[in-house]
C-alpha cells in the first residue's frame, strides 16, 4: 500500500451545474493530523464526502487508503471513521443502543465489553440508557467521536468536531485526537478555530472550492508574506476609519484594544502610519497571525473569482 | 464468515428499527388503529351494479329456443357468455377459480319438455362469494328467460305463451348462499389494510433516515443495499402478521365470516403478500426525496389498489383496461387467495397462479429497489 492515506487529484463537484469544489488536489501521508480550514461554503464538507465515497466527484479521481474513491467506496467505509458536521446518530436511540448498533454494523468482536469500555471512557456509563437526543451539544460530539472510532479505523475524517464545544472539552477533544494519532490513525479535521489549526501537523486552506494554500502553519504565514503593524493607544478606534482604504493597507482589524493593519508592502504601510495625525498611539511591527493571513488570502481569492466572472 | 457479518448487519438494522418503532408512538398507534378504523368504515356493504360478468354455458341441448334464451342472457348486459363447458365439473372448476361468475346449465331434453309444456329447468350456478357482484344478475335471470320466450314463442308455438312461467329457473348459489356482503368485504379488508400499512411504513424507511439527518452516517458505515432492505423490511413482517390476526379475529367474532380452507395456506399467502407490499414500500423510499413524497406515492398506489383489485367493484365486471391494471396489483391476487381460501376452501392448486404472481412482483420490485438504492448522498 502507498504511504499516502489520501491521494486525490482534480476533484470537482458540481451541484446543478454550480461548481462548489473546483479541482482539489490533496496528498496526505499516513499518520499525520491535518487541519482543513476555509470559510463557510468553501467546500470542506463536500470534499470530505468525496474522499470517503459519500459523494461521487463530478471530475477527478483518487485513492483513499489505497482504494479508489469511485469504485471501492465499500472498502473505504470499512477502514474510515467519518464524523459528520451535523450530529447524525439516532436521537431516538439511547446512548448505549447507538454504540451497540455501530458495533454490530462493523461486526466488532466482544461487542458488549467494547460498548461498556467506550461508555466508561466517555464517562457516560451512568447515562447510557438516556436517549442520545437528550444530550447537550458537546456531549453529542463526544459520543459521535467515540462511535466513529470504535472500529479502530485507519483514517479519521472529522468535520468540525468541536463546533459548539466548550474550551475545556475542546482541549480534551484534541488530546483525544492526538492519542488516536499516536495509535497510528491518520486524522483530517475541519475546523474554524485558529488555535486548533496550530495543533495540526499541516493545514489546508480552502476557499471557493480551491485550495489556496497548504503546509505547516508557520510556512503558510510566511509564504503569504503579510506584514502586520500593531497600534496601541487611546485613539485607535478613530484611526481605524481613516486607515481603511489607504493604499497599501489591505485590512484593518481590532484585537481587543489593539489595532492590526496589514499588507504586502512594508513601505506603503509605514507611510500610511506616518500620514496619520500625531497622537500617543504606539506602533510596532508584529508577526502576522494565521487569521490575518487567511483573511488576506480570502480577499485575494475574492478578487480573483470576481475577475474571472 | 462474510455471510455471518452480513447477517449481523441485517440484525443490527432490524433491532434498531424495532426499537425506533416502539418509541414512535404515532406510528405505533397508526399501525394498530388503522385496521380497526378501516374495519368499521368498510365493514358496511358497498353496493354496486356490475355488468358483463363472465359466464360459462353447459348446454346438453341445442335448439333455436336454447340459442334464443342464451342470447337473451347475453343481451341483458349482465352476463357475458365466454366459455362452453364440456362437463358440469369443468364449469364448477371455472367457478372455483373465479374465471367465471356463473355457469348456465341447460339440461338434456330442455326443448322437448318446453314444447310439451312440461316446465323444463334451467340451472344457474352462481359464485355468490361476492354477493354485490352476483345479486343483480341473479335477480334478472327469470325476467330474461321469460322475455326471451315471449319473443321466441310465436307461430306454431304461440299456444305455449301462457302467463305462467314455462321454464323453471333454478339458481344455485355457491360459497356464500345467504349473500352476506361482509363475508366478502371483511376478508378483502385484510388485503386493503395490509396494503395501506405495509407500503406506508416501509416507504418511510429511507426517507426518514435522510430527513432526520441520519442517512449520511448510515451510508458512511458498511451496509450493502440488500442488507439495508432486509433489515428494514423484516421487522414489519411481524407488524403485518399482528394486523392479520386482529382482522381475522374480527372476521370471526364480529362478522362471523366462515372459514372453509386451510389456515396454514392463508398464512403463507399473507406472508407473501406482506412481503410484496413491504418491498414496494421500500422501493418507494429509495425513490422519494422526502417523507411527504413517500406518503404521496403510497396514496397514489393505494387508490388503484382499492378501486381496481376487485375489492370495491367485482373484478370481472370491470372494463378490460381496468382488469389489466388490476392484474399488476398485489391486492388483486391476494383477494383471490383470501376469498378462495376462506369462502371457497380452495387449496394450493387453485391458488398457485396467485402465488406465482405475487412472487414475481416481489422479485421485480425488489430488484428495482436494489438498483435504485442510493449508495451516495448525490
Ligand atoms: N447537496 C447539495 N446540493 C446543492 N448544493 C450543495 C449541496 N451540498 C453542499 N452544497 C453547497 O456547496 C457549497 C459548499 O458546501 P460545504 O458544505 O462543502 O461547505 P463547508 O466548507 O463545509 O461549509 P461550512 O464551513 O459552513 O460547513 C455550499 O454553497 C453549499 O450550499
Ligand atoms: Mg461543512
Amino acid at each position: 500500500m502507498s504511504e499516502l492515506a489520501i491521494d486525490v487529484r482534480g476533484l470537482v463537484k458540481r451541484f446543478n451545474d454550480k461548481a462548489v469544489v473546483r479541482g482539489v488536489d490533496l496528498q496526505m501521508p499516513k499518520g499525520q493530523v491535518w487541519g482543513f480550514l476555509g470559510p463557510n461554503g468553501s467546500g470542506k464538507t463536500t470534499t470530505i464526502r468525496m474522499i470517503c465515497g459519500l459523494l461521487e466527484p463530478s471530475e477527478g479521481e483518487g485513492r483513499c487508503l489505497g482504494f479508489d474513491i469511485r469504485k471501492q467506496a465499500r472498502q473505504i467505509r470499512d477502514a474510515t471513521g467519518y464524523m459528520t458536521q451535523k450530529f447524525s446518530f439516532w436521537e431516538d436511540l439511547t446512548i448505549r443502543e447507538n454504540l451497540a448498533f455501530v458495533a454490530r454494523l462493523y461486526n466488532l468482536p466482544k461487542r458488549g465489553q467494547l460498548v461498556d469500555q467506550t461508555l466508561a471512557k466517555l464517562g457516560l456509563t451512568e447515562r447510557q440508557n438516556q436517549l442520545s437526543g437528550a444530550l447537550s451539544g458537546g456531549w453529542k460530539q463526544r459520543l459521535a467521536l467515540a462511535a466513529v472510532t470504535m472500529h479502530k479505523p485507519d483514517l479519521l475524517l472529522l468535520d468540525e468536531p468541536t463546533a459548539g464545544v466548550d474550551p475545556q472539552a475542546r482541549r480534551e477533544f484534541w488530546d483525544e485526537i492526538h492519542q488516536l494519532s499516536n495509535q497510528g490513525m491518520t486524522v483530517l479535521v475541519s475546523t474554524h478555530y485558529m488555535d486548533e489549526a496550530e495543533r495540526c501537523d499541516k493545514i489546508v486552506y480552502l476557499a471557493h472550492g480551491n485550495i489556496l494554500t497548504q503546509g505547516r502553519v508557520a510556512d503558510v504565514i510566511q509564504r503569504a508574506g503579510l506584514i502586520t503593524f500593531q497600534g496601541k493607544g487611546e485613539q485607535v478606534r478613530r484611526l481605524a476609519e481613516q486607515l481603511k482604504g489607504t493604499p497599501g493597507v489591505e485590512h484593518v482589524a481590532f484585537f481587543g484594544a489593539a489595532l492590526h493593519i496589514s499588507g504586502r508592502d512594508r513601505a506603503k504601510l509605514q507611510s500610511a502610519i506616518q500620514a496619520l495625525p500625531k497622537d500617543d498611539t504606539h506602533w510596532q511591527e508584529i508577526q502576522a497571525s494565521l487569521e490575518d493571513t487567511f483573511i488576506s488570502l480570502m480577499q485575494d481569492a475574492g478578487k480573483d473569482t470576481r475577475e474571472h466572472g | 464468515m462474510d455471510i455471518w457479518a452480513s447477517l449481523q448487519r441485517i440484525y443490527a438494522i432490524m433491532a434498531k428499527e424495532l426499537v425506533q418503532m416502539r418509541r414512535d408512538r404515532m406510528t405505533f398507534a397508526m399501525m394498530l388503529g388503522l385496521p380497526i378504523i378501516q374495519l368499521i368504515l368498510f365493514g358496511f356493504a358497498i353496493n354496486t351494479d356490475p355488468k358483463s360478468l363472465p359466464t360459462a354455458v353447459y348446454a346438453e341441448d341445442n335448439s333455436a329456443v336454447v340459442r334464443r334464451v342464451l342470447s337473451a342472457f347475453e343481451q341483458s348486459g349482465y352476463y357475458q357468455l365466454l366459455h362452453k363447458a364440456k362437463s358440469p365439473e369443468q364449469g364448477s372448476e371455472w367457478l372455483a377459480k373465479g374465471e367465471v361468475s356463473f355457469v348456465i346449465h341447460i339440461p338434456q331434453g330442455f326443448t322437448r319438455k318446453l314444447v310439451r309444456d312440461e316446465q323444463p329447468q334451467l340451472l344457474i350456478e352462481a359464485d355468490a362469494s361476492d354477493p354485490a357482484a352476483a345479486s343483480n344478475a341473479i335477480g334478472q335471470a327469470k325476467e330474461i328467460v321469460n322475455q326471451a320466450l315471449r319473443t321466441e314463442l310465436l307461430g306454431p308455438l304461440a299456444y305455449l305463451q301462457t302467463p305462467a312461467a314455462q321454464i323453471e329457473v333454478v339458481i344455485h348459489k355457491r360459497y356464500n348462499p345467504e349473500g352476506i356482503t361482509q363475508y366478502n368485504i371483511v376478508p378483502g379488508l385484510l388485503g386493503v389494510i395490509l396494503t395501506m400499512t405495509c407500503v406506508m411504513i416501509t416507504s418511510m424507511a429511507m426517507t426518514r433516515e435522510s430527513e432526520r439527518g441520519n442517512l449520511e452516517n448510515l451510508l458512511a458505515m458498511p451496509t450493502r443495499p440488500h442488507e439495508m432492505m432486509l433489515g428494514k423490511i423484516c421487522p414489519y413482517i411481524l407488524v403485518g402478521l399482528v394486523q392479520t390476526l386482529v382482522i381475522l379475529g374480527a372476521a370471526k367474532f364480529l362478522f362471523a365470516v366462515p372459514f372453509f380452507g386451510s389456515f396454514g395456506l392463508l398464512l403463507c399467502g399473507v406472508m407473501v403478500f406482506i412481503l410484496a407490499n413491504l418491498c414496494l414500500g421500500f422501493t418507494f423510499s429509495t425513490v422519494a426525496r422526502s417523507q411527504m413524497q413517500a406518503m404521496q406515492m403510497t396514496f397514489f398506489f393505494f387508490l388503484p389498489s382499492i378501486l381496481l383489485s376487485g375489492f370495491m367493484f367485482p373484478f370481472r365486471g370491470m372494463p378490460q383496461w381496468a382488469q389489466s391494471i388490476g392484474e399488476v396489483l398485489p391486492l388483486t391476487h391476494f383477494l383471490r387467495m383470501v376469498r378462495g381460501v376462506m369462502l371457497k376452501g380452495n387449496g394450493l392448486l387453485a391458488l398457485q397462479q396467485e402465488f406465482v404472481a405475487l412472487l414475481l412482483f416481489i422479485v421485480v420490485v425488489g430488484t428495482v429497489a436494489i438498483l435504485r438504492y442510493r449508495r451516495t448522498l448525490d
